[in-house]
């Protein structure tokens, strides 16, 4: 569970590389904010295994729906940070 | 019609990693049977196994790949990557739908899918990989094959258990007569994690034995069980046509023959399929049993089944009238790797004109009328072979291979 409040996207590229790799040519250390997923090598399936990890890291649940509309990093991030259910530091 | 041609081997084997390691150890008699170590399998009546040594999956599979594939996906990608290499293939040059992948398996990746059923019963669903939709899939060794290498035309896999490895390659030759220009055949497995295990010692055929030199000794008196083992081979299958068109470097030997049996139902006192097998496979090349150099036995290793393959065997040709050879005693039996396996080992037997032994039988039991090729490899210049696959349910399979003028 993250002591945290705000999952950051170093946060997401750590759990992209955990749940899915990285892929050849791709540097997730870079300016990837705005770069859609799917240019980022991460297909459906990945993207549903990379969720999967950020709900069970940080004990929230995103609608199925939203995360289909959430294909960029950023907007990824401002669902799983304005879902009001991840937790409080502590 | 057009001759189907071997123009790649990619092999990774307990005794040898590598076409050419392999080779080398297969013909100095190294074993690679050896107490498991992939889990601990003291709770077990058989502890003994052919683990593929020193394959450090990352140097080889791009980290995309890894939480989507286990030890035997990636065994088999690493082999096909080395098939294809030797090959000398451009794929580039290849149309996408001219490039088909048939491989064997026997359980899938039970490895990657007992992990996840581990972690549904005891931490819940949200804990399964997502991955596992596809990853311990019976085709998976095929589908990611198919995926890293663009090859998209006519596909599948073939479950016969250790007979697979051949039907495979026989479905491959289809696929080449049908017109696509090159097809990836084989088949690599690895099971060995108890999901894996549990069903093997359920047959009643798995050696106990302790001892690494002792416990798969086919054709002896002695014979106990078998050991098994991980691994198998990747082979190019080309039109002969296409292949000599594109330059390539070498041809190990035509697929001139295939055929399959099933035996008959337990208890009806009828013989094994194994026989007509080999047979239908002899006139499929379009040659008699005399045109035959060597035979790479199935060599279960289980005594009434090998009573049943050596009837076969002396039924066709005669009571030792043509060497017989189960390289396999140094690998163990490599459930749908296997017969793949023996038809590599086959082709660089009539690539380098030797026969390599089968190992750890002294003296084959006489009463079987064998040929078989013990302690040292045999310099006979052997120019056509037949290798024989059963799996357990009663597949038979028997492929011939022949030198071609290269």
């Amino acid at each position: 569970m993250s002591a945290t409040t705000t999952v950051t996207l170093t946060d997401l590229t750590r759990m992209l590389r955990e749940s899915a790799g990285e892929e050849e040519g791709v540097d997730l250390d870079g300016d990837v904010l705005d770069v859609p997923f799917d240019e980022l090598g991460y297909d459906s399936l990945a993207m549903l295994q990379v969720i999967g990890q950020i709900q069970r890291e940080y004990g929230i649940r995103l609608p199925d729906e939203a995360i289909a509309h959430a294909d960029t990093p950023h907007a990824l991030l401002t669902l799983i940070n304005t879902s009001g259910e991840v937790p409080q530091a502590g | 019609m057009t001759a189907a041609v071997v123009t790649g081997l990619g092999v990774a084997a307990p005794n040898g990693l590598g076409t050419e390691a392999f080779w080398k150890a297969t013909l100095a008699g190294q074993s690679g049977l050896a107490p498991l170590t992939r889990f601990d399998p003291a709770q077990y009546p058989s502890v003994l196994a052919g683990e593929v040594k020193g394959f450090v999956a990352e140097e080889h599979i791009p980290s995309r790949l890894m939480p989507q594939t286990d030890h035997m996906t990636r065994l088999a990608l690493a082999a096909a990557d080395w098939a294809i290499g030797d090959s000398g293939a451009d794929l580039r040059q290849l149309p996408e739908y001219g490039m088909g992948v048939v491989t064997a398996a026997s359980g899938g990746a039970v490895e990657f899918g007992q992990r996840e059923l581990e972690n549904l019963w005891s931490k819940g669903k949200e804990y399964v990989s997502a991955y596992q939709s596809f990853a311990w899939f019976y085709a998976v060794n095929t589908g990611q094959i198919s995926i890293r290498h663009k090859m998209r035309g006519p596909s599948g896999v073939l479950l016969t258990e250790q007979a697979g490895g051949i039907d495979a390659i026989g479905h491959a030759r289809r696929h080449v007569r049908k017109g696509t220009p090159l097809v990836v055949s084989g088949g690599v497995d690895a099971a060995l994690c108890p999901w894996g295990w549990v069903p093997q010692i359920a047959s009643g055929r798995m050696s106990t034995v302790t001892e690494a030199d002792r416990a798969y000794l086919p054709f002896s008196t002695d014979a106990c069980g078998y050991v098994v083992g991980e691994g198998g081979a990747v082979v190019i299958l080309e039109d002969a046509a296409s292949a000599r068109e594109r330059g390539a470097p070498r041809v190990y030997g035509e697929v001139a023959g295939y055929a399959a049996t099933m035996d008959p139902a337990p208890g009806t006192g009828r013989p094994s399929g194994l026989r007509r097998a080999a047979e239908n496979a002899i006139t499929d090349a379009g040659l008699t049993p005399q045109g035959i150099d060597v035979v790479f036995a199935d060599a279960a290793g289980v005594p009434e089944l090998d009573q049943a393959e050596a009837a076969a065997i002396t039924g066709l040709f005669g009571r030792r009238a043509v060497p017989v050879t189960a390289p396999k005693t140094m690998t163990g039996r490599l459930l749908a790797g296997g017969a793949a396996l023996d038809v590599a080992t086959a082709l660089l037997s009539l690539r380098d004109g030797v026969i390599p032994p089968t190992v750890n039988v002294r003296v084959p039991a006489p009463a079987y009328g064998l040929d078989l090729v013990t302690g040292q490899p045999r310099d006979t210049n052997p120019s056509s072979a037949l290798v024989l696959a059963r799996g357990y349910g009663g597949f038979n399979a028997a492929l011939v291979l022949r030198r071609t003028e290269n």
